[in-house]
């Protein structure tokens, strides 16, 4: 019976990678980039060596990832000297396993260059990145609703207060450890009078 | 005026709104005042919160699609091409032609809907009652086709990942030319109603005044950006679903003050006029979804894709882990972006040029809070 078993469960066990196509469902678990080549990243990584490890592209758009304590000097040297005067956005990503948690997201704009580019960076939690209010006045809101959603602090901000949520709301809902349907339950029994939110 | 006088005992702090007519929504605007004199204004935002990017975060691909409609639901149209064209730039897929004229067709009546409904309210606001009522009249043209196409008037959902869903109704054409050569002569006839008007130009000229310069500090965008002179739009810096294929102006102002934006969207509606003109002459046959799988999976990554809304830059930044649901969906509201310019532009005013400067600013509080 055992020496029957075995060739009966060999077959079972190869059918499935025969059945389905794991290689192509396994898509590469990371972005695959291209390195961003030019004049601007070339004369950046001259100008800021290792502290800007990463120059890359996807899709076409580019990207760099900088230390956090380097972010400030380059976001100040692209907006005076080259141009990228227009501070779309600022966001944040949060990846709860890794040991430096959150992606800081900067998106600039030339109008000069008609160039739209991406600094990024790894934080840890509970660090506090320097403010880019004093280069965009932009930041302001931007970074105010990066600390509502992730709680992620600007060092020297001039008002660094909660923008969309109560300001005494607790938690912060984008992290990834929150629930959907969480929320500040005594809050809300407190201010509306009703039972939790959910 | 000196910021700390001896009479600082006069100040007062003037609450306005979230419910207040002027304020277009649920903003509450906690006023700074020495007499009529606005000293600073300072935005509550957050009624209308309802976790849009968490809700993103929950939902497959294609079933958060219905949800940025009700961002700016005053030009819907927008909001959904915006987040298809940034899934589709994930996906390096692009729609094929003819769906990219019928969005282009649909887009620009949205923004003429739009326009419409920020120059009703904004004269509104600043004592001229009748074009509200003009406006309506118009709007319902316009959104006649929306139900038609999609069923829906609002919130329109009318396009898909990768295309569209509907084929064009018969008489799609002939409605939207009939459409636009119905606004088109209204335009005029609001312009007579206000351009020239004593008390429009006196309500609005060298009112809430903000420069080139402090519009790109501030990162607005849009009317406001181009009526402060600068020769911008997404359409033609970068363009997307085929408007390089248009012929168009972007119309631009001088000073940067409210009377010069109104003029700006103004001569914007007309513009969208002649580009739904050229679009729907010669949309062209084929399919209208392009080829995507069922079920979007993205691959691993992450893009920033952006449009011009009627209220400026709208972007959509997604980050990809490879599922069926997005990493991180962030949008980046071009409403949410100009209110912060609100603070500089009241400055200075006197307390009835703020309700000019919100009207002006043409914010939808559904986008600003999300």
């Amino acid at each position: 019976m055992p020496e029957d078993d075995k060739p009966e469960v060999k077959p079972a066990q190869a059918a499935p990678p025969a059945a389905s196509k794991p290689p192509v469902a396994k898509a590469p678990a990371v972005m695959a980039v291209s390195p961003w080549e030019g004049e601007l990243p070339s004369s950046l990584n001259q100008r800021f060596g290792d502290q800007v490890p990463e120059f890359s592209t996807y899709l076409g758009q580019s990207f760099l990832v900088a230390k956090p304590e380097a972010v400030i000097p380059i976001l100040k040297v692209l907006r005076f000297e080259a141009d990228f005067d227009y501070l779309v956005d600022i966001t944040a990503v949060d990846y709860p396993q890794r040991p430096e948690r959150f992606d800081l997201v900067y998106i600039l704009y030339s109008f000069a260059r008609n160039q739209r580019i991406r600094v990024k960076t790894q934080i840890a939690d509970g660090y506090k990145p320097a403010t880019a209010t004093a280069v965009h006045l932009a930041a302001n809101w931007l970074e105010r609703e990066v600390f509502d959603m992730f709680g992620i602090e600007f060092d020297g901000h001039p008002d660094m207060r909660r923008i969309l949520l109560p300001e005494d709301w607790e938690g912060y809902p984008l992290r990834k450890d929150k629930s959907i349907l969480a929320c500040d339950n005594k809050w809300i029994e407190e201010h509306l009078g009703i039972e939790g939110g959910q | 005026m000196p910021d700390q006088t001896f009479l600082d005992s006069t100040e007062l702090v003037l609450n306005m709104g979230p419910q207040h007519p002027s304020t277009h929504g649920v903003l509450r605007v906690v006023l700074k005042l020495d007499g009529e004199k606005v000293l600073g204004a300072d935005c509550v935002i957050g009624y209308l919160h309802r976790g849009v990017e968490k809700i993103g975060e929950n939902r497959t691909y294609q079933q958060f699609a219905p949800y940025v409609d009700r961002m700016d639901y005053c030009a819907a149209v927008s909001n959904g091409l915006g987040y298809c064209l940034a899934v589709e730039k994930l996906l390096n897929a692009e729609a094929p032609p003819r769906a990219q004229a019928v969005r282009v067709v649909l887009t620009e009546l949205n923004r003429i809907a739009s326009h419409l409904i920020w120059l009703g309210t904004h004269a509104l606001d600043i004592g001229a009652i009748t074009p509200l009522f003009y406006v309506m009249r118009e709007r319902e043209e316009i959104l006649n086709i929306f139900e038609k196409y999609c069923g829906a008037r609002l919130t329109t959902h009318a396009f898909r990942i990768g295309g569209l869903q509907y084929e064009t109704y018969d008489g799609l054409e002939e409605d939207v030319k009939a459409a636009c050569d119905h606004v088109l002569p209204k335009i005029d006839e609001y312009e007579r109603l206000l351009t020239g008007n004593r008390i429009w130009i006196g309500r609005l000229t060298n009112v809430g005044v903000l420069n080139a310069a402090d519009c790109k500090q501030y990162g607005v965008t849009g009317p406001m950006l181009r009526a402060a002179g600068v020769k911008w739009d997404l359409r033609k810096a970068q363009p997307y679903s085929g408007y390089q294929q248009y012929e168009f102006e972007i119309p631009t102002g001088t000073n940067g003050d409210t009377y010069d934006r109104y003029l700006v969207r103004m001569e914007e509606m007309r513009q969208s006029v002649r580009i739904i003109r050229q679009a729907v002459e010669k949309i062209p046959g084929g399919p209208i979804m392009a080829k995507i799988p069922k079920v979007i999976k993205p691959p691993v990554g992450e893009a920033y894709v952006s449009i011009e809304a009627p209220k400026g830059e709208l972007g959509y930044f997604i980050v990809s882990d490879g599922s069926i649901q997005p990493y991180r969906l962030r949008v980046r509201p071009p409403s949410f972006v100009n209110l912060q310019a609100l603070d500089q532009m009241t400055r200075g005013a006197l307390v009835a040029d703020v309700v000019a400067i919100i009207g002006t600013l043409d914010i939808v509080l559904g986008e600003v809070d999300r």
